[in-house]
């Protein structure tokens, strides 16, 4: 040993005292460090929700592209509005014309992917420790995005038609009991993520009714309502509503993620808001994405490409669903999506999916565990399964080491103690009760 | 300041390095982190280094353009079991680091703490029990056994694997099985020990051509109280003191103690040892790595800074000596 010197200390970070208070919490997580396993080519990642983009027309993007380039690209490689560019928001009106959306392009603000406009709009509306009332679950980064703005995210529970009027109802009138100030009710109506459920037309009726009488906003997310596998596209809840709804949209699902490219449809004064956000966000969003999806749009049969995307993920849904009835332990529950990219799987009785997720990287299958599409440590019981991204061979593989990985974490706990799964044969959750 | 033992080797024509990092443990990302740490400091010491995953491609990488050296920096099994390093052994490959046998003994907690006990090393009593003692002889009477024998608290782990994966410290016999189950989750047979109060501290150790001696011994003290995974991977959860806040003559102990673990796990050019020093400044050896951890909050490149070192140099050091021993 040297002779000693006195201590020194360090927290490795010269940067901490410096951090902003929403930031406490970021912290190296066992379940991220998981994930870096789970991208590895043997595991059957039933994760991420990734789009299967290999199933476009890459020749005739990749031309899109080069011609845009030639053509345009003084413009495409230029600064642009902070709005978008008004050829797409044009376009963009055709593109939601199915779901029932109607608007003029100047309520239109072009976003960096929709969740850069999940973003503005809380940055636009909330305070720290505002209260966005969400689905339980609901959709892990937006979760994300209202806490870095401190919001106080209370969950409202959720059945086989998704979000419960009742419930909602009772939600807003305790927070407002409590003396909290509501800002947004936050909703993914159709093929919902993660939880695979879809909201028919008499729910989202009464689901305005409830937000519109308690003289709230809500926020309409719908990425996936282009999707459905039966070619039914529900009407989204902006038809109904162009005052009291932002409507968030995409072409991540129906075009290409990596483009980058979404939007928000917001009442006037919100747009204007939107706009200036936007601006100061990012400038504008990218003029080469925006165009090359414009060119899309003029030039392609983007409507027949949907309809190929929801054979691949129907035919992939098909794979998942069959193994799961034929594969998963007794008291094994599942959604049914009728589109979208994911099924919510609730486990036998005991199981934490959170604390088994070692295991299923071990036998090399991953998922996402329930607590993280919660902002109160609820979910420890159930996963998350997608679909749209392996081949169905792989997810019928996933699905038989996750089958396996179900059995051993059983055998552990019932060894421990714990609840006894119910003896009650597999199978979807029909009567899907709660999800909460 | 230049540590004596440790000479400037030069790394002209020393050949191609490879750094092994990654892998299918649950330690992948750590565990490439610390790889890429490790050939940034050997770039800048001069050495040519790649870094390679362990794949199908692995073997056809370095079999194909054969490396002067490898650097197992794998985290978990099987980088730390001994098993990849088998492997480099049949190819003919020189690596950093510990034989196969001795990573065996070493990764296995039960097994390496009986062998340090017997040179007389302080080690928490334990049971290292699989899932079926319980499954067969019901758990309610094992746990109770096990409480019996080791009192309360107690550290539950598995038995194989490091970074706290699956560890729980458990204050009352009721959450006992959920650290049973938390440990299986990552192993078949899960290390059950009675918890030592005290001040935590990691020993590097380096052994080259002067023998095996320690570097300042670092002293790690989470905010939350238990260095778990984030405590360990997120920069500012944890504050550290090098050398630990203790008198020079525990911490001689402790630095006795990091040297006789690895000279009795017969473990070469570098190790970790994770110690527990209890009030009457008693060293217990908790487990020890032969692949320490080298992010930007492991402690083995603090403990390297704080002995005026570079951890370039060092490895470089080192990867030199592996190629003398061939």
């Amino acid at each position: 040993m040297e002779p000693t010197s006195p201590p020194t200390s360090t927290r490795l970070d010269p940067w901490l005292e410096s951090y902003a208070a929403r930031t406490r919490g970021l912290t190296a997580s066992q379940v991220r460090a998981l994930f870096a396993v789970a991208s590895r080519p043997e595991v059957v990642s039933l994760a991420g929700g990734m789009p299967f983009v290999s199933a476009l027309p890459l020749d005739a993007v990749a031309e899109t592209v080069a011609r845009l380039i030639r053509e345009r690209g003084a413009v495409a490689l230029q600064y642009g509005s902070g709005q978008g560019d008004v050829r797409l928001r044009e376009q963009i009106l055709d593109v939601m014309a199915p779901v029932g959306v109607t608007a003029h392009p100047d309520d239109i603000v072009v976003t960096a992917g929709s969740q850069m406009a999940l973003d503005l709009v809380v940055r636009v509306f909330c305070d720290p420790g505002d209260v966005v009332l969400v689905e339980a679950p609901t959709y892990v980064t937006a979760l994300g995005v209202f806490s870095s703005y401190q919001c106080e995210v209370v969950h409202v529970p959720m059945d086989e038609e998704g979000l419960r009027p009742d419930a909602l109802r009772e939600a807003v009138a305790a927070a407002r009991a409590a003396g909290k100030k509501v800002k947004l009710v936050y909703t993914i109506p159709s093929f919902h993520n993660p939880a695979g459920v879809t909201q028919g037309p008499a729910r989202r009726t009464e689901v305005l009714e409830v937000v519109q009488s308690a003289g709230l906003l809500l926020l309409e997310d719908d990425p996936y309502g282009l999707l459905g596998f039966d070619g039914t596209v529900p009407r989204a809840i902006r038809a109904d509503d162009s005052e009291g709804v932002i409507y968030l949209g995409t072409f991540s699902k129906t075009i290409a993620a990596g483009l980058r490219v979404g939007w928000a449809v917001a009442p006037h004064g919100v747009r204007e808001k939107l706009v200036l956000a936007n601006e100061t966000a990012t400038l504008c969003p990218s003029n080469l994405t925006q165009m090359t999806i414009s060119d899309y749009l003029a030039t392609q049969p983007w409507f027949d490409q949907v309809k190929v995307f929801r054979e691949v993920y129907r035919e992939r849904r098909d794979a998942l669903l069959e193994s799961l009835e034929a594969l998963m332990p007794a008291g094994t529950r599942w959604t049914v999506p009728a589109g979208g990219f994911y099924s919510w799987v609730t486990l036998p009785e005991g199981l934490d999916a959170t604390a088994m997720l070692p295991r299923a990287v071990a036998a090399l299958v991953a998922y996402v565990p329930g607590t993280g599409f919660y902002a109160d440590g609820q979910g420890r019981e159930s996963l998350r399964l997608s679909y749209c991204y392996p081949e169905p061979d792989r997810i019928r593989e996933g699905v038989r080491r996750l089958a396996g990985v179900i059995e051993s974490e059983l055998e552990v706990v019932e060894t421990f103690g714990s609840p006894r799964a119910r003896a009650d044969r597999p199978g979807p959750s029909a009567p899907y009760t709660d999800l909460a | 300041m230049q540590h004596k033992g440790l000479r400037r080797m030069s790394t002209a024509n020393q050949g191609r390095v490879v750094v092994l990092a990654g892998g299918l443990s649950p330690e992948r990302d750590v565990s490439m982190r610390s790889g890429r740490r490790v050939a940034d400091a050997l770039r800048a010491a001069g050495v040519d280094v790649d870094v390679l995953d362990v794949d199908a491609h692995l073997l056809a990488g370095l079999s194909g353009d054969r490396p002067a050296c490898v650097v197992p920096l794998l985290h978990g099994a099987p980088g730390e079991d001994g098993a990849i390093r088998d492997v480099l052994v049949a190819l003919g490959l020189p690596f950093v680091g510990s034989g196969p046998s001795a990573c065996r003994e070493a990764f296995d907690k039960p097994i390496a703490s009986s062998l340090v006990a017997a040179a007389g090393v302080a080690v928490p009593g334990s049971m290292a029990l699989p899932h079926a003692t319980f499954r067969e002889l019901g758990a309610a009477a094992v746990l109770d056994a096990v409480v019996d024998r080791l009192g309360l608290p107690l550290m539950v782990k598995p038995t194989r694997g490091g970074s706290s994966l699956g560890a729980t410290v458990v204050r009352s016999a009721a959450d006992l099985p959920a650290a049973m189950v938390a440990a299986y989750a990552y192993n078949d047979i899960a290390l059950i020990e009675s918890f030592v109060a005290g001040v935590e501290v990691a020993v590097s150790v380096v052994d080259d051509a002067d023998g095996p001696r320690a570097l300042p011994v670092v002293e790690v003290a989470p905010d939350g109280g238990f260095y778990d995974y984030g405590a360990r991977y997120t920069a500012g959860a944890t504050e550290f003191f090098t050398p630990a806040r203790l008198s020079d003559d525990v911490l001689a102990a402790c630095a006795a103690t990091a040297v006789t673990v690895h000279r009795e796990l017969r473990l070469r050019d570098w190790s970790r040892s994770d110690l527990i020093v209890d009030a009457s400044g008693t060293p217990w050896f908790l487990e020890v790595n032969v692949a320490p951890g080298m992010t930007e909050t492991s402690t083995y490149p603090q403990a390297v800074l704080a002995a005026g070192l570079d951890l370039g140099v060092l490895t470089a050091s080192l990867v030199h000596q592996a190629m003398s021993r061939g």
